[in-house]
């Protein structure tokens, strides 16, 4: 592996060895706080997302190394005009890896033929972040021991959420695992999420409105943020942005030990009220995401501890 | 109808019948001084109808596009008034420039030195993505 640009680049077999570092990480941290001493991680930001690049510097930081780069587009040479190839070429001959970030889908996949160092892709548009998913497996491994003979539901914002289709995709790779898809009808996952993924690989899924109805079979429920800016007029945000809010009355119904994940920042989907609840864990999964980046840079770095 | 024997040149037959005219226009044979036969709605056995376009010449044909376009073609090079070489196309796994990606929030919207390449995802369905974005392409083949 050189590059991480899409979650579904990793086997299961190379997740697991991402998890076991990151577990061995958060077990023994003094072994690791020299491991990336002289070297650079340089966050491109091409559009700010500031939870995402603190993750990656913090990550780099508690490996010993150095960070580099920008926050956002017009602080960079984009604003010049440059492209992105150009970019990450100069960048390239400073530092030992690029995370990066771009509204534009696809561009980090542009960057890794330029750029001679290992490029991550910290988000591209709508389309993959593959490091948020990290954060989703690993919270998910540590919550529930394992991958399998889970009950996972989705809720929120399924169609342009690029959280939930590479979650989807990565965890339709294990055994007994069912999905409860729970949306609006106007913002289900995408028909080809059906049709190329579950459908062909018989795993069983529901798609439904109420999160209440769903509530007590799930293992793990997965909250998303239904975004102003996916949308193209103001009246249908509004119209949909509250429809599922997660309250402590409706977590009465749930299991007791109910994994609840959000990739974060929350607006108000999750009742702040529900954040003493032992189930709540998204803001483990923030801690989780450092951890697994700390052993992405690693691999990518072929750093041997 | 009777469309006379070519000595040196290519046959393009089994063409999906309505798409030879297409296939004219993207192959640029209009821009050919040699002769160029376009025969509509030929008696196919494997097909019912199917269309043909005889070219009096051997140019160079792209044959990724070709297949891309119309996979069911076969290309047969004539020469001396025989048949040397009969190619029957497929989708190819990867087309470059020939279709572009029209997702505005793909990275190919603003770079505009970047290639537009398609990567076949189902052969069956006939289902290319863009490289960056996975949008599916637009339809050329049905
Ligand atoms: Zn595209």
């Amino acid at each position: 592996m050189k590059n991480l640009i899409d979650i579904m680049q990793l086997s299961t077999d190379e997740l697991q060895e991402l998890i076991d570092r990151a577990m061995d990480i958060i077990a023994n941290p003094a072994k690791y706080a020299e491991a990336c001493h002289g070297k650079k991680l340089a966050t491109l930001f091409f559009e700010p997302s500031t939870r995402t690049r603190l993750s990656f510097e913090a990550a780099m930081y508690e490996l010993g190394g150095n960070v580099i780069g920008f926050s956002e587009a017009n602080s960079s040479s984009a604003a010049k005009g440059e492209s992105v190839a150009d970019t990450v070429r100069t960048v390239g001959c400073y530092a030992d890896i690029i995370a990066m970030r771009h509204p534009k889908e696809g561009a980090p996949l542009v960057a890794t033929r330029t750029a001679g160092v290992p490029v991550v892709n910290a988000g591209d548009g709508g389309h993959n972040h593959p490091t948020q998913t990290l954060a989703d497996l690993l919270t998910i491994y540590r919550e529930k021991g394992g991958f399998e003979n889970l009950t996972f539901g989705l809720c929120g914002d399924l169609k342009f959420g690029r959280t939930v289709h590479s979650l989807i995709s990565a965890m339709s790779r294990y055994k007994g695992v069912k999905f409860v898809l729970i949306s609006p009808e106007e913002l289900r996952v995408p028909r080809y999420i059906i049709t190329d993924l579950l459908e062909p690989k018989h795993i069983p899924y529901a798609e439904v409105t109420s999160l209440e109805a769903a509530m007590p079979d799930l293992d793990i429920l997965y909250m998303t943020r239904v975004q102003r800016e996916r949308f193209f007029n103001e009246a249908d945000y509004m119209r949909l942005k509250d429809t599922y809010i997660l309250t402590p009355d409706k977590l009465r119904a749930a299991k007791k030990d109910l994994a609840i994940l959000h990739p974060l920042p929350r607006v108000n989907e999750i009742s702040v009220a529900v954040d003493d609840d032992p189930r709540a864990c998204y803001f483990k999964q923030v801690l989780n995401g450092k951890y697994m980046r700390m052993a992405l840079i690693l691999k990518l770095l072929e750093v041997n501890v | 109808m009777i469309i006379g024997q070519i000595k040196d040149g290519i046959v393009l037959d089994h063409i999906t019948a309505g798409r030879g005219m297409d296939i004219y226009r993207i192959l640029g044979l209009d821009k050919l001084d040699c002769t160029v036969a376009m025969i509509k709605n030929a008696d196919s056995v494997k097909k019912g109808k199917k269309d043909i376009i005889k070219i009096g010449q051997v140019i160079d044909l792209d044959f990724t596009v070709l297949g891309y376009i119309d996979p069911g073609i076969t290309v047969n090079i004539i020469q001396d008034g025989k048949l040397a070489k009969r190619e029957h196309l497929s989708l190819p796994e990867r087309v470059t420039d020939i279709i572009h990606c029209k997702n505005p929030r793909c990275i190919t919207s603003t770079e505009q030195e970047l290639r537009h390449e398609f990567r076949l995802v189902d052969r069956e369905k006939k289902l290319y993505r863009c490289i960056y974005c996975e949008s599916p392409a637009p339809k050329v083949v049905d």
